[in-house]
């Protein structure tokens, strides 16, 4: 048997790719090999580390060396020096050093502690390899709700974390598979909303490159939950590596007896379908997402019936975001009071968010809910880019709310964000220093909204025509006295009278980003 | 000779790439509910959809062309024109806008010499816009194919995109 001595990581995301982390991974696999190494040494890809903006980056076990900016002309040094004589280079190694593990609070990339539980394996084990994430306790809670809890124990314990949807609307999980469970049919289907469009969000494509065993081993739960016996993934069509490592690991977990009929010698079949979304961004809403994965255009449906009674092909059906259902074995394994150790009182546990724009280290964090939008520019992120002045932030995507200076001490989690009517969304922070055009931001959000309208219902979309006129107007300077009230009034009918929340949202961003920055909107009109 | 050896050898292709589609169709005939995926593979093997391929689908899956017309247009994924060899897609999300995607989106219009959606008369490339590819940490982005450049630079654009024969 081969006795393999170290085990280099090569983290591979859309980051590392850019800079070249391909030519790397050949550059090291050919030196190995041209020095002989290739049956000591093993070199594996895993997910994002969590840190942006460091080149590639590898990870050498058992000493958890890291190396950033790596490129292919360091390989011979670096295999010579550390692989084969033992010594870390010491010029390439990261200062910051992202230490693992578990849900214990410790440092990461990006500066401060993060308590990981959807985040726990992700960067630290190999994705590809299902041996890995069992060997991080993966599939036990599957394993412990079968063989000890009830569906309904499952949906009790679900509901007593108080785990709500991490998409966005954040409707409490455990009700959700109630409903579901009770509805009448013999026929009910899981499906996944991986069709992360939101602008500004990538933790959904994250998660799944960096641990895709987590998210079938949610589905798996939700599915004996709800009585469901078949899941689908819908994912984004863009997203080529997320569908390739899904992909494999329902086929390993198909191998290992996980997916397909009688899952660990029970009653409880389960097997899932990973259907490519075409760029649609009203398709993450969850009746339009339905009618795209029955193969026609994505219009949002008629609510009630909720897709929990009458869903995909008119059957009940759960449709859950990846954060969430990310978030269930853990809950299931280690219990719901384990849960609501992290986060608030009313929204207990940890939420991902992307924080990108004018900051220093742009990247992907989690934190437990409630923690201030200061903690996460300045703590996380490590403030202002190039040292400049905090000047507002939009939250939660296009759809989302601007905040202004006064709001950084705000606690950024479901609950408290809606007394200050605004929202969390899918935890997009996009942060804008002293020198972002407010008028030109809102401008691009407006501009978005038009593109991606389905055109099924008029208010959205004569209304987001209208809209991105008078904006264009007020930005070639020839805005007219009462343009500002007419954007206002506009989305106020859109947000009444809209079929979807897309034409409903947009009130949000046009009513903060005046609320904050009305004086210099107003400035811009003569 | 030449150039009637080239003329079949065009068409030859031709036939091979509607072969390949019959395939297709045969793995999606008669379900309506797999229009999307057998729509990804049909434009994965012409680059876009003819007419004639949309005719096809619609004949195999047993759903009406306006359908098929219907789901193309509708999703930003698919084409109904030939595209260039190189589709180069300036990322317009929030992010990359406040970082600048507009000023690269200009740059490219300019020196391609064609405005967004559309070929260059070469068909070296096609240009585009995308809104949010999340890779915001790396704004402002751009995606040639499959590849994702990130901080890309006005000034250091086009010798990214000439890369591309």
């Amino acid at each position: 048997m081969n006795l393999v001595r170290n085990h280099v990581l090569i983290s591979i995301d859309a980051g590392t790719i850019m800079a070249g982390a391909r030519a790397v991974e050949k550059a090291l696999i050919d030196e190995i090999a041209a020095q002989g190494l290739t049956a000591e040494i093993s070199v594996l890809e895993t997910g994002s580390i969590g840190a942006t903006g460091q080149g590639v980056i590898l990870v050498v076990y058992p000493e958890g060396v890291y190396y950033g900016n790596v490129t292919p002309q360091d390989i011979p040094e670096l295999v010579e020096e550390h692989l084969l004589k033992g010594r870390p280079l010491k010029r390439l190694i990261l200062s910051e050093i992202p230490v693992q593990h578990v849900i214990k609070k410790e440092k990461t990339g990006l500066l401060k502690e993060q308590p990981r539980i959807v985040l726990k394996n992700s960067g630290i084990i190999n994705p590809e390899n299902i041996d890995e994430y069992i060997a991080e306790n993966g599939y036990e809670a599957i394993a412990k709700a079968i063989t000890s809890m009830t569906p309904d124990e499952v949906i009790e314990e679900t509901k007593k974390s108080g785990l709500v949807g991490r998409g966005g609307a954040a409707f409490t999980t455990g009700m959700k598979w109630d409903f579901a469970r009770k509805a009448a049919g013999d026929i009910k289907y899981i499906v996944c909303n991986a069709d992360e469009g939101e602008p500004g969000t990538f933790k959904d494509r994250l998660i799944l490159e960096g641990d895709p065993h987590k998210l079938i081993e949610g589905m798996l739960i939700a599915g004996y939950a709800v009585g469901a016996s078949k899941g689908f993934v819908y994912i984004r069509g863009e997203y080529a590596l997320s569908i390739e490592r899904l992909e494999k690991a329902i086929a390993q977990a198909r191998q290992y007896g996980l997916l397909g009929d009688n899952i660990l010698e029970s009653t409880f079949s389960f097997d899932i379908t990973v259907m490519k979304g075409a760029g649609a961004y009203v398709c993450g809403e969850e009746t339009a997402l339905i009618e795209s994965l029955e193969g026609k255009r994505g219009h949002p449906r008629n609510k009630p019936p909720y897709p929990v009674t009458e869903g995909l092909w008119a059957k009940p059906t759960v449709v859950n975001n990846v954060e969430t259902l990310a978030n269930v074995p853990e809950i299931i394994l280690h219990g719901a009071s384990w849960f609501r150790g992290y986060g608030t009182e009313k929204c207990p546990g940890t939420k991902v968010f992307t924080i990108i724009g004018n900051v220093s280290t742009p990247g992907l964090i989690e934190v437990e809910m409630g923690t201030t939008l200061r903690d996460i520019i300045y703590e996380y992120a490590g403030g202002i880019k190039n040292g400049k002045k905090f000047k507002g932030a939009l939250v939660g995507g296009a759809a989302g709310a601007f905040l202004g200076p006064d709001m950084l001490d705000v606690k950024m989690d479901f609950v408290n964000l809606k007394e200050y009517s605004a929202v969390l969304g899918s935890g997009a922070i996009l942060v804008m220093d002293e020198d972002v055009d407010m008028l030109d931001m809102l401008k691009s959000v407006l501009h978005f909204f038009r593109h991606e309208s389905c055109g099924h219902c008029v208010p959205c979309r004569l209304g987001t025509a209208q809209l991105v006129k008078i904006i264009d107007r007020i930005s070639a300077s020839k805005g007219k006295k009462d343009d500002i009230d007419k954007l206002l009034k506009i989305a106020q009918v859109m947000q009444a009278t809209s079929f979807c929340p897309l034409g409903q949202s947009l009130y949000l961003p046009i009513s903060s980003s005046l609320k904050y920055f009305g004086g210099e909107i107003h400035s811009r009109v003569r | 000779m030449v150039t009637e050896n080239q003329c079949s050898c065009e068409q030859a292709q031709e036939e091979e790439l509607y072969g390949k589609l019959q395939e297709v169709i045969k793995e999606h005939k008669g379900k309506p509910k797999e229009l999307i995926m057998a729509l990804h593979k049909a434009q994965n093997l012409f680059g876009y959809l003819p007419r004639k391929v949309q005719e096809m689908v619609a004949e195999g899956l047993n759903v009406s062309l306006s359908e098929v017309y219907g789901v193309i247009t509708f999703y930003n994924f698919f084409s109904t024109a030939p595209q260039g060899r190189n589709n180069v897609k300036v990322c317009l999300g929030t992010a990359c806008y406040v970082r600048g995607g507009q000023a690269l989106l200009k740059k490219a219009e300019k020196e391609l010499g064609i405005k967004a959606d559309e070929t260059t008369e070469d068909r070296r490339y096609s240009l585009g816009i995308v809104r949010c590819i999340g890779a915001c940490g790396l704004a402002p982005a751009m995606l040639i194919n499959d590849d994702v450049y990130g901080r890309v630079k006005t000034t250091k654009m086009m010798e990214i995109i000439k890369k591309y024969e």
